[in-house]
């Protein structure tokens, strides 16, 4: 029973930071109807620029701060300069731009910062375990910053004017523009924010798997698999998707496939979720007119 | 101008200049040329359901392995000949081109693309599982050997086993290509492309889309799946790390360089694939990848319909009348 | 004038639709813009709120706003109602009222809301419903208490009678009339219904295959005999 609930809480803790990335990627699909497959590597790069602050002396936290606002203006220029010039193209396009865009900064990260696998520290240092032992200390505050970013973000969406105008921008942009609202310029913070967001899903994760430029493939394949699984086009659907799919790959990689296979139990639910139930479990259907 | 005579000539030149290197090139750069034109092959079976169907495919160097490592399994371990593992790796690289082309009717563009995007970087690891370490050899991977060529061709024409391959990876190709070229200038390529523009519109005038796009796969799966085979051989060696999602998006990057929806620019795009990271490694040691993803980049802004686009605006524009001076 | 517009073009890509309109909307104003489907009515509603791009000159009091962009236009004061309503439909009707608002920094947006939910208690009542959940009546109310809370000077309406039962388009054209008579507004409005049109109007033009071929005085067109059979039915 021990051995269950404590791969439950490494799912939990795992799928937290599934949830954010999942929540940076339903972002920028909701507002443009694209998904970024390099969402991954910038938020590698992010945690490479955090890594950095920290070794030149910053305190943990004010590295943090530090590269939320880094990767958000990242997240805005490679809006405003590669994603701009071909908003119209057809979908290869896009697809392809996204792609060149994993490679470039993919590889940046690797010229820069190097391949050596390197540690990445945990403010939540503490050695104790917690909650009875299910949890280490790391754990736990990934898991509490985790929520903490999306209860803001919640709050951001729901609450605020601009939160407001980024949501009417992504659902109807020529009654958004009609009603004054910048389209352009919700669109260029909209992927600022999410690059923050992916950002602190690589701060929380680095610790635990260390890092290096390839870190966050495995991580993104999750990440899309619990986006789908809640419903692409729901923010609080994708994020409890990638909760979902933490529990879920970690129960299935410890009882039924064994460890070497996980990668195969996001692909299983990709698949499987498209197949059964393409809206996923809180989405909404959509029909295409003729 | 009649067309004939230019069309013919064409064809001899286009097989002057393939069967050149066999005499031009030494050992290593003929290598690469074997492997260019594979990578060509490849990028012609992504064309076919990508370019002119339009079902984004980020995952053929799935199929690219599969074809890689049933010939390698049947050349290292039930000691088969080379060339009877060719149609046995293509029926199978069919068959499962036919299964994943099933439920990807369901799926669109995006999700369609992230589902092979997923199975892609699923690959090395599935191949790496030890439930088929037996076959494949594990991490470890399986080495072949390329055929020797015949007693009676080397009595007319000396080759080494280099050339050999290079023949006959020319000829596999060859005929791969000209099937293709057949299946896309004819009633399927339009019934292809009718899908890929305007779904509904073909739908509703009787075509059966389902067959289509399915059989669009599978022919994909099969093309790609031979160039895997080939590459296997050509290599001597197949290993689970040789078959990450970088090959999957290097097809893909092939195909857009290329351009899409283009057996020329298969070529091309074989050509670009293989030959370009060496260039960008020489403008850049620290970071050819970077370079690699700016050139794409470049080219989707600047020549969204890759070289073949180029090469067809140019001729064009050689053919097209000259505009009589004004009185 | 608060609208003038001079040799007005404009087209979606090869194909031109509208071929040098010249109209106007005088300050409080309602001016009808009638004719038949694809006569280009909807179109001219686009390139005046800078949907689409148009040639010529489009003046807004005395300003030049053809070449500008749709939010830009939308901040100097032009709320476009368009064609299918334009509704936040998978937002509250909240948060249609709030985005109305969006631009407005002056101290008068709550009274707004107040008087909108006079004008249309309806929507009062569904505040936080889902507006994709209305009906079509409730929904052109929305999209026009939207566009007034903008605090527009000029008001553009394509075709609010449109898919509406008889009785909640007289309605509608009820809160039309309290708009242009407690209001400022100027309200440019297309409508296929050529008698509700010219009874709310001031001023009318009749248009046909992108070009104005008739013009003046609601009371006049009424009249004319020619307008009376085609588009008036007697």
């Amino acid at each position: 029973m021990e051995a269950f609930l404590l791969q439950l809480a490494a799912g939990i803790a795992t799928g937290g930071i599934y949830a954010s990335v999942a929540l940076a990627i339903v972002m920028i699909y909701q507002a443009t109807h694209h998904v970024n497959f390099a969402q991954g590597e910038m938020a590698t790069l992010s945690t490479f620029i955090a890594l950095t602050m920290i070794q030149a002396g910053l305190p943990y936290w004010v590295a943090f701060a530090g590269t939320l606002v880094v990767s958000f203006v990242m997240g805005a220029l490679v809006e405003r300069l590669i994603m701009r010039p071909v908003q119209h193209a057809p979908i290869l396009t896009h697809v392809g731009v996204y792609i060149g865009m994993l490679l470039i900064i993919g590889n940046m990260t690797g010229w820069v910062f190097g391949y050596t696998i390197q540690m990445f520290p945990s403010p939540f240092e503490g050695g104790k375990p917690m909650l009875g032992g299910l949890f280490s200390a790391h754990q736990l505050g990934s898991v509490a910053v985790t929520l903490a970013v999306l209860i803001l973000v919640y709050l951001f969406f729901t609450k605020t004017s601009l939160g407001l105008a980024m949501r009417a921008a992504a659902y109807n942009p020529r009654s958004a523009r009609l009603v004054g609202i910048r389209v352009d310029v919700m669109l260029a913070l909209g992927w600022g924010l999410a690059a923050a967001i992916g950002s602190v899903a690589g701060m929380m994760v680095a610790p635990i798997v260390f890092l290096d430029p390839n870190m966050m493939l495995g991580i993104l394949l999750y990440a899309f698999a619990g986006a789908l699984l809640g419903g692409i086009d729901n923010p609080p659907g994708a994020v409890m998707g990638g909760f979902l799919v933490g529990v879920l790959e970690n129960l299935a990689g410890a009882y039924v496939v064994g460890t070497d296979l996980k990668l195969t139990v996001a692909l299983v639910i990709i698949i499987g979720v498209l197949v059964l139930k393409p809206s996923g479990l809180f989405g909404r259907v959509v029909f295409t007119r003729v | 101008m009649n067309a004939l005579p230019a069309r013919f000539l064409l064809v001899v030149v286009g097989l002057a200049a393939a069967l050149a290197p066999l005499w031009a090139l030494e050992s290593f750069h003929l290598f690469q040329l074997t492997l260019a034109v594979i990578m060509s092959l490849a990028v012609l079976g992504l064309n076919i359901v990508t370019g002119y169907n339009g079902q984004i495919s980020l995952g053929h160097g799935a199929f690219f392995a599969i074809g890689a490592y049933v010939t390698s399994i049947l050349m290292a371990q039930a000691d088969w000949s080379f060339y009877a593992t060719l149609p046995f790796a293509a029926a199978i690289c069919g068959m499962v081109g036919y299964a994943v082309g099933l439920p990807a009717l369901r799926l669109g563009g995006l999700y369609l693309a992230l589902v092979t995007f997923s199975l892609a970087v699923a690959v090395p690891q599935l191949l790496k599982h030890k439930a088929l370490e037996a076959w494949t050899g594990g991490v470890q991977g399986l080495f072949l050997m390329k055929p020797d060529p015949p007693r009676w061709l080397t009595s007319v024409l000396p080759l080494n086993a280099d050339q050999y391959m290079y023949l006959n990876v020319l000829i596999v190709s060859g005929i791969c290509f000209l099937l293709a070229w057949n299946l896309i200038r004819g009633r399927i390529g339009r019934a292809l492309m009718a899908t890929r523009d305007h779904p509904t519109a073909a739908e509703a005038m009787g075509m059966d889309i389902a067959a289509l796009k399915t059989g669009a796969f599978a022919v994909s799966a099969m093309i790609t799946g031979v160039a895997g085979a080939l590459s296997a051989v050509a290599v001597e060696f197949v290993a689970p790390d040789s078959f990450t999602f970088l090959l999957s998006i290097t097809f893909f990057v092939g195909m857009v360089v290329g351009g899409v929806a283009s057996i020329l620019g298969s070529i091309f795009g074989g050509l670009f694939v293989l030959f370009v990271p060496n260039i960008a490694e020489s403008i850049s040691r620290a970071a050819p990848g970077v370079i690699y993803g700016m050139i794409l980049i470049v080219f989707l802004f600047v020549l969204p319909e890759g070289f073949a686009g180029l090469v067809r605006r140019l001729l064009a524009k050689l053919s097209s009348p000259e505009n009589p001076k004004p009185q | 004038m608060l609208l003038e517009v001079k040799n007005l073009r404009a087209g979606y890509g090869p194909t031109q639709v509208l071929f040098g309109l010249d109209f106007a909307v005088a300050e409080g104003g309602v001016t009808a813009l009638l004719g038949a489907n694809g006569a280009g009515k909807t179109t001219t509603l686009r390139a005046v709120s800078g949907l689409i791009r148009p040639e010529g000159e489009v003046l807004l009091s005395g300003q030049r706003i053809s070449g500008l962009m749709t939010e830009s236009i939308a901040r100097l004061g032009v709320a476009h109602v368009p064609d299918g309503r334009g509704t936040f439909m998978e937002l509250t009707v909240e948060e249609n009222f709030r985005l109305g608002a969006y631009t407005r920094r002056d101290p008068d947006v709550a009274a707004d809301f107040a008087r909108m939910w006079e004008w249309f208690p309806r929507l009062k009542q569904r505040w936080r419903q889902q507006a994709g959940t209305l009906s079509g009546g409730e929904q052109q109310m929305l999209a026009i208490a939207r566009a007034l809370l903008l605090r527009p000077k000029l008001l553009l309406l394509d075709e609010p009678s449109f898919g509406l039962a008889p009785l909640i388009v007289r309605d509608i054209f009820a809160i039309l009339r309290r708009i242009r008579e407690e209001s400022g507004v100027g309200i440019l409005l297309v409508e296929q219904n050529a008698n509700l049109a010219l009874d709310l109007a001031d001023h009318a033009y009749l248009l046909e295959t992108g070009r104005i071929v008739m013009s003046g005085p609601a009371a006049e067109i009424r009249q004319d005999e020619a307008i009376r059979r085609s588009y008036l039915g007697y």
